[in-house]
């Protein structure tokens, strides 16, 4: 099993997104991907400055690949698309069917976590058209992946959402810009005041949601740390997670600890506590409500054992 | 030679009444759904079974109108249930299946070839590149777009493809890009695009406490509400939440798409879908929205150059709107 860092969901300033990359470089993770994939305002980086980071990272030893925008919108961001799936060098992960469009039958691609792709018919399709890997949809269960992993396509690598804030709607509103009163045309980027987005919490303090400019994401941190058996068992290739602005190579860490059985996914996910930004959820992975956290029975004795 | 331009007011049913509401009043052609979750609007007590789908067929073609099918959820687990709708629309008559599924859409394309495709905007097309994936691939006929573009953006688009356009004119508002959005599994653990749902009925519950009638989905507290408020239906992305101490609508306010402003530029771009929101809603709703807009659609058509919107229409479709609040969402660039 391998380890992937996906792109940075955040809006980050170019010092703190170059010494992120500078510690990812000597990071434990196989796999980085690098862009822009949420809002299409974000400049601070141009494709010549990811390919950069693209090219000191594969010197470290990292497969590269670049991300492009979910939300495509106008011609300008088509432009950017093309240009992306025309690098010539690294392998691209579409998140939207207009870069499915532009890449299939030339480039082997990965297809991304946005594409909602639900069964093995599409699935089949997918890899038909170029497709090598493929990032199963937040919402997925164990039990909808087991059938799309028994009749999966030869080659073809299965990615899973296994770390992080879930990144769960996008929107062409922007809910920053929203909080600040200001149009989204003139957003000032004050979204770079938050590198890890902003909590949402129900009108009686339950942490709900995060807004991160158009995108919602999930206040809670999905983990399934704990769930290693389970995607050994099915087969998974690649475990994807999901940067934070903290603790993200020690996150990482920790995971290959447990993928080498270096450290229980008990101890690890203890371990794990003083590092995520909120408490953590598993529901999706068993086919229940996201935001819900199940405990298993090792857990459960760990935690009896230590009161 | 080219068939004539006609702007196509598509209505929503969701019943056989609501269906020959909408074609009495004026729909052009009407769009329904099965009774379980091969749709998104799996709700109790809505859609067709296999034997008033057919009367309905029946119904509007003798008025000359046209029945599309809704499969738009993506399938997990059992495909036949999905594959055998799509057969039954087949042999059923129907004018065209709108589907979000690419799975779907080939098993259809190579199934039933005669079967008119339309990509559901669950779907998530939002720009050219998108919509022609899906015509080479698929070879859909007609796309109907997210509620997330500017105007000027969908005439940027449409310009970019061959490929018929329907866009959303009245009705519920999804701030969300339609088929990216799991706020709704995230609390319910159903959402449109896996059980055709969002924010289901049986997730929710009202409270009446000391600070005020709360309402919860799945326990999660989506809004608390004043004596003197008006109470909405619990959809989570219309709740009030806190940002940094401030309690507001963090994402959207409770109210409903009306683009009756716009028709002279849908004409002038050629779209060639209106689509109600609503196969939810009573017949009466159904009847009441499809006169209005028949009758703006064929003012608009013999004048477009001196159409206003008048406000008896206004005035009828404000009485029946979710939070009786009309905005042009997206439409209109500074909502974003």
């Amino acid at each position: 099993m391998k380890l992937s860092l996906g792109p940075i969901l955040y809006y980050w300033t170019r010092e703190k997104l170059q010494a992120f990359y500078e510690e990812i470089a000597t990071a434990p993770v196989d796999i980085v991907y690098l862009g822009e994939t949420v809002c299409s305002r974000r400049h601070i980086m141009r494709l010549g400055d990811w390919i950069e980071l693209a090219n000191m990272l594969s010197g470290a030893g990292k497969k590269v690949v670049l991300s492009t925008l979910t939300l495509i919108e106008s011609e300008s961001d088509l432009k950017t698309l093309r240009k992306i799936a025309e690098n010539g060098e690294f392998a691209v992960e579409a998140n939207d069917m207009g870069a499915v469009h532009l890449l299939a039958g030339r480039v082997p691609f990965i297809a991304g976590p946005y594409l909602n792709i639900y069964n093995p018919q599409t699935l089949s399709m997918i890899a038909g058209l170029g497709a090598q890997r493929w990032v199963i949809p937040a919402e997925m269960s164990r039990d909808v992946l087991q059938p799309l992993q028994q009749s999966r396509p030869a080659e073809m690598e299965t990615e899973v959402f296994a770390y992080g804030r879930l990144p769960l709607a996008f929107s062409s509103r922007c809910f920053t810009a929203r909080f600040h009163n200001l149009p989204k045309d003139d957003c000032r980027f004050l979204c770079l005041d938050d590198p890890d987005g902003k909590t949402m919490r129900t009108r009686e303090g339950q942490p709900f949601l995060v807004i991160n400019g158009i995108q919602t994401q999930s206040a809670l941190v999905y983990n399934l740390i704990g769930e290693m058996g389970s995607l050994r068992d099915l087969g998974v290739d690649v475990l994807r997670i999901s940067p934070q602005s903290g603790h993200t190579a020690e996150i990482a860490g920790l995971f290959r600890d447990c993928m080498n059985h270096r450290i229980n996914p008990e101890l690890a996910l203890r371990q794990m506590g003083r590092l995520m930004p909120e408490a953590a959820c598993n529901g999706y992975w068993h086919g229940r409500a996201g935001l819900e956290q199940m405990v298993h029975a090792g857990e459960r004795s760990a935690a009896l054992a230590e009161i | 030679m080219q068939p004539e331009y006609k702007l196509d007011l598509v209505s929503p049913a969701g019943s056989l009444p609501a269906l020959k509401a909408a074609v009495d009043n004026g729909a052009d052609c009407v769009y329904l759904g099965l009774r379980d979750e091969t749709n998104a609007r799996n709700f109790t007590g809505l859609n067709f079974d296999a034997g008033n789908m057919r009367s309905g067929v029946e119904y509007a073609h003798a008025k000359g109108a046209k029945v599309y099918l809704a499969l738009n959820t993506y399938p997990t687990g059992d495909w036949g249930r999905w594959k055998n709708a799509i057969d039954l629309a087949a042999d059923n008559g129907m004018d065209a299946l709108i589907l979000a599924d690419p799975g779907l859409m080939h098993y259809a394309m190579k199934t039933h070839p005669q079967l008119h495709l339309h990509l559901s905007v669950q779907g998530s097309a939002t720009n050219y590149e998108a919509i022609n994936f899906y015509r080479e691939h698929f070879g859909i006929i007609r796309a109907v777009l997210p509620r997330v573009l500017s105007f000027a953006q969908v005439e940027e688009l449409a310009a970019g493809t061959e490929v018929e356009l329907e866009l959303f004119g009245f009705g519920g508002l999804c701030v969300m890009a339609e088929g990216r959005c799991s706020l709704s599994s995230y609390v319910t653990g159903e959402s449109p695009n896996n059980c055709g749902v969002c924010s289901p009925p049986k997730a929710v519950r009202w409270q009446k406490t000391a600070k005020g009638l709360e309402s919860r989905l799945n326990g999660v507290l989506i809004d608390r509400y004043a004596d003197d408020e008006n109470a909405g239906y619990p959809t989570l992305c219309k709740g009030r939440f806190e940002v940094e101490g401030e309690t507001y609508y963090a994402m959207e306010e409770p109210t409903s798409l009306n683009t009756l402003e716009l028709l002279p530029d849908l004409l002038r771009v050629k779209i060639r879908g209106l689509k109600i929101e609503g196969r939810q809603r009573s017949p009466a709703y159904v009847a009441q929205v499809t006169r209005v807009w028949r009758e703006a659609i064929d003012l608009c058509v013999r004048n477009p150059k001196s159409f206003s919107v008048r406000p008896a229409w206004t005035a009828a479709l404000g009485k029946i709107s979710e939070g009786q609040q009309h905005t042009l969402g997206a439409y209109h660039r500074p909502w974003k």
